[in-house]
């Protein structure tokens, strides 16, 4: 017996313990290894989905809960071949070092924008405070996520 | 280096050790150009340098040149990627082959196009003749232009011919990334890939008695349960299945534990067994009897985590007898060799390949866990095994940049200037990385010593040279008529260490450029002015003066009980690249950076972008660094295991940050990623120290330590 699942816009069905965390569905059974697992306890902000228009850790979301509502991943930011405007601000400052925390970053500051369409530095710093960055690329994802809003 | 004609003995280590060209470089019939380096991508931007170096002095578009992922089946070794030597090393060695490379080409076009080389111009992979006639390099590149050895004839691009070394490429990787393409090793996905999980010892030393391993094998999805002495490892269908595993393992296994841990105080180390090594002894007997007064100061900083964001990872395979891994070590033949000793195969046996993983800061757990895969993937010929670490592994496990002590002692004369300089540190070595040591040492690969038949971890050697270790940037940069470096090396490695970015050298600079500002206190002088009174070297100065000037600094300026800036300086290694950054800080009970000013001088910039990227990574780690980081564990464990014992920089902490990058294209490329954790380090003590007079000499400077300080 399946759990129905809809992801990026699309339905899937998935056969797995219904207690499995969102994560592991996301990268294992749909494919979708763009959300990255960093810390399992909801602490480094690196699995970050969008739930229902909110970012919500996906490695503390069991899939019985994300069953029936609408989840956004990294994958699905980009409309076709039209990158959103956040993927394109962070391309345009190269805000990225390693990149292993910037799904979750793009998608905490994916919630805050669709929330927030012109949010205060104050209010760009505190959706970015549940994802941590270890290469200490803060400075230009700051500069990238300012931008991306001054662009709507 | 030169610019015009390069003599063989003169060439790069990795040319000398791999002289042929078609070992580095490949065309392709599409135009494609494909690189071989041994450097690894670790998330610095590294492989879009090589491509920039290498289409600049190929004169082909950027967009032509593909880096190949790091292999030993067929890439060259050029050592471990570490230490900000890979501009240094790998890029300078591709520069060369590229050159030669045109040169080939040029001598096919000039018998072509009959004409002779120097009438001949390239432009984007064309080559014409004054007469108009042309040939592109896919016409001329067939499969024997590059067997040949380079011949370090070829003279490099002069600075004035560089069309892309300087300028900002785009990271090639990027487009990848924003879009959440699979590009770690963490999300490689192998038919039939099976899932691993290792339950770590509850300790250090803690051996395995028992575990109700059927009780494991009969659990949802378990395929089998790995146990090797005190090894225990579980493989699954489906990775939850083998987290639940794991979960139950660490329940039902019992252990006996008998680490004894020392105090969570650095100054353990100044009562451990210690070898002493003189770095640098300089005497001047007339400077001694100037000496009027005498100022002391002991500086420390605790066990720093690496913790990469993303645990350690890797996948291995083995398919009749053969290893194949997945890894994101720094090394790949040197994790090769290493898993060769624990395995007891031969060269051909173990093929690794390498894949990003998560920012590597040092050397981490990537080894480790390629160990752990091999063996997981030993009891399940023909499937691949996918092995990453749980956060708590990759906290209590990971090989942390070791403890500092360092004390200063100077003596001043009349006039407040130094004529007597003591520098005594003591650390443990630095260096613990595979293929480090003798044949029979796998201290590189965690669970070799956890084996029914253990190879047992040796501790880091003493440092071999004046720059590695704990001794890097122990000597000051500075002019000190009287000087006494002395390295106190201690063996015994109660905690498992590594190395970690800038090794020595954070404690070592954050001491020597926190005492000159003592120092400059004690004689009545400006802190800027103090060091360059006493320094001479002029790429130094010239990075105190460009962010004296950046940052507006006044001469003896004061901060106001809640504010304050201060300066810190080193030259990285004193080889690499120089900076100067001048730090301001909040302080109330907590301690906010709020603004850093750094001027940074790395020689020729090879892309701009990429080492102001640097240059910004490196400075918000050493704040983090700084106010927060510090491995916590009591008398048997470690209790560091998660993100909240361990909390680094968030974002509403982060500071601005402004860059002066001060170029050289004349001069040969440093490293600069590492170059800043001292001198930032050093900024914010200072900082404080001018905002209320409040000296802070151990890291990290948490709430509780400024507290204690104000007490």
């Amino acid at each position: 017996m399946g759990i129905e699942l809809t992801v990026n816009g699309r339905a899937s069905t998935v056969d797995c313990d219904p207690e499995t965390p969102l994560l592991y569905v996301l990268r294992n059974d749909l494919e979708l290894t763009g959300t990255r697992f960093g810390c399992g306890t909801g602490a480094c902000g690196a699995c970050t989905v969008v739930m229902d228009g909110a970012a919500v850790r996906s490695c503390d979301v069991p899939l019985s809960v994300a069953a029936g509502k609408r989840i956004t991943t990294v994958e699905g930011l980009a409309e076709g071949e039209d990158l959103h405007p956040l993927q394109r601000a962070f391309i345009d400052e190269q805000a990225v070092q390693c990149g292993f925390c910037l799904s979750g970053i793009l998608m905490s500051a994916k919630a805050l924008l669709d929330a927030t369409p012109h949010p205060s530095e104050a209010d760009i710093r505190r959706a970015l405070d549940g994802n941590l960055c270890r290469c200490g690329t803060h400075v230009r994802i700051l500069r990238a996520v300012r931008a991306a809003a001054s662009a709507r | 280096m030169s610019d015009t004609g390069t003599r063989r003995t003169d060439l790069p280590a990795g040319l000398r050790a791999y002289p042929r060209l078609d070992r580095w470089l490949a065309f392709h019939p599409d135009g494609t150009i494909t690189v071989f380096t041994g450097k690894v991508e670790i998330g610095q931007g590294l492989h879009t340098a090589f491509a920039q170096i290498v289409a600049d002095e190929l004169d082909v578009d950027v967009g032509l040149v593909r880096v190949a992922p790091v292999d030993t089946a067929h890439s060259p070794d050029e050592g471990v990627t570490s230490g900000s030597r890979s501009i240094e090393e790998g890029g300078t060695t591709l520069r060369h082959v590229a050159a030669e490379a045109r040169g080939a080409l040029l001598d096919r076009a000039a018998a072509r196009l009959h004409a002779t080389r120097s009438e001949l111009t390239v432009a984007d992979g064309v080559i014409r003749s004054p007469s108009g006639a042309s040939v592109s390099y896919r016409e001329l590149a067939s499969d024997d232009l590059l067997a040949r050895e380079v011949t370090g004839d070829v003279p490099l691009k002069a600075t004035v011919e560089r069309r892309l070394i300087g300028t900002t490429v785009p990271r090639l990787d990027l487009a990848a990334k924003v879009t959440g393409a699979p590009v770690f090793v963490q999300d490689l996905r192998l038919p039939g890939m099976l899932h691993g999980r290792i339950a770590r010892p509850p300790s250090y030393d803690a051996a395995l008695r028992a575990v109700d391993g059927a009780a494991l094998e009969a659990m949802p999805g378990v395929r089998a349960v790995v146990r090797d002495g005190s090894f225990l490892g579980v493989i699954a269908e489906r990775e939850e299945q083998a987290i639940r595993a794991l979960q139950r393992a660490r329940r039902v296994a019992s252990w006996d534990e008998r680490t004894a841990l020392p105090a969570a105080d650095p100054r353990f180390l100044l009562n451990e067994a210690s070898e002493e090594l003189v770095v640098r002894e300089r005497h001047h007997a007339t400077a001694l009897d100037r000496a009027a007064r005498e100022v002391t100061a002991e500086y420390s900083r605790p066990y720093i985590a690496h913790a990469a964001i993303g645990p350690s990872c890797a996948v291995a395979r083995l398919d009749d007898g053969r290893y194949t891994v997945w890894s994101h070590s720094q090394g790949v033949h040197q994790l090769r060799g290493d898993l060769r000793k624990v395995l007891g195969v031969g060269a051909d046996a173990v093929r690794v390949i390498h894949m990003e993983g998560a920012g590597c800061y040092g050397h981490n757990g990537a080894d480790d866990v390629a160990l752990d895969a091999v063996l997981l993937a030993r009891a399940v010929p023909g499937r691949p095994v996918r092995v990453q670490w749980m956060r708590d592994d990759e906290f209590a496990w990971e090989p942390y940049g070791p403890a500092m002590v360092v004390r200063l002692a100077a003596r001043l004369d009349d006039h407040g200037d130094v004529v007597d300089w003591r520098h005594d540190g003591w650390s443990n070595g630095h260096g613990n990385r595979p293929s480090a040591r003798s044949p029979e040492n796998v201290a590189g690969v965690l669970a070799a010593a956890h084996l029914a038949r253990p190879f047992a971890p040796s501790a880091p050697p003493p440092p071999r040279t004046g720059s590695s270790a704990a001794q890097r940037n122990a000597e000051p940069l500075y002019d000190f008529p009287n000087e006494r470096v002395v390295n106190h090396h201690v063996a015994r490695t109660p905690l498992r260490v590594s190395a970690l970015r800038s090794l020595g050298a954070h404690a070592n600079v954050f001491a020597i450029e926190s005492f000159m500002d003592e120092l400059a206190t004690v004689s009545g002088s400006d802190p800027v002015e103090f060091r360059l009174r006493h320094l001479h070297e002029t790429r130094g100065r010239a990075v105190i003066e460009a962010v004296r000037d950046r940052a507006g600094w006044r001469a003896g300026e004061k901060g106001d009980g809640r504010r304050g800036r201060g300066l810190g300086f080193a030259r990285y290694k004193n080889a690499a690249a120089y900076v100067a950054v001048i730090a301001e800080v909040e302080l109330d009970e907590a301690i906010r950076v709020t603004r850093v000013w750094a001027a940074v001088d790395t020689g020729m910039v090879v892309s701009r972008d990429g080492v102001v990227n640097q240059a910004e990574g490196g400075i918000v780690q050493a704040v983090s660094w700084a106010l927060k980081e510090a491995v916590g564990y009591d008398e048997h464990r470690i209790t560091t295991r998660g993100w909240a014992e361990y909390p680094i920089l968030t974002f509403s902490e982060t500071p601005e940050v402004e860059i002066a990058l001060i170029d050289r294209p004349d001069e040969p490329p440093l490293g600069v990623g590492e170059a800043f954790a001292g001198p930032v380090a050093a900024a914010i003590a200072n900082a404080v120290a001018n905002a209320g007079g409040l000296r802070l000499r151990d890291m990290p400077f948490t709430r509780e330590r400024v507290l204690e300080a104000m007490a």
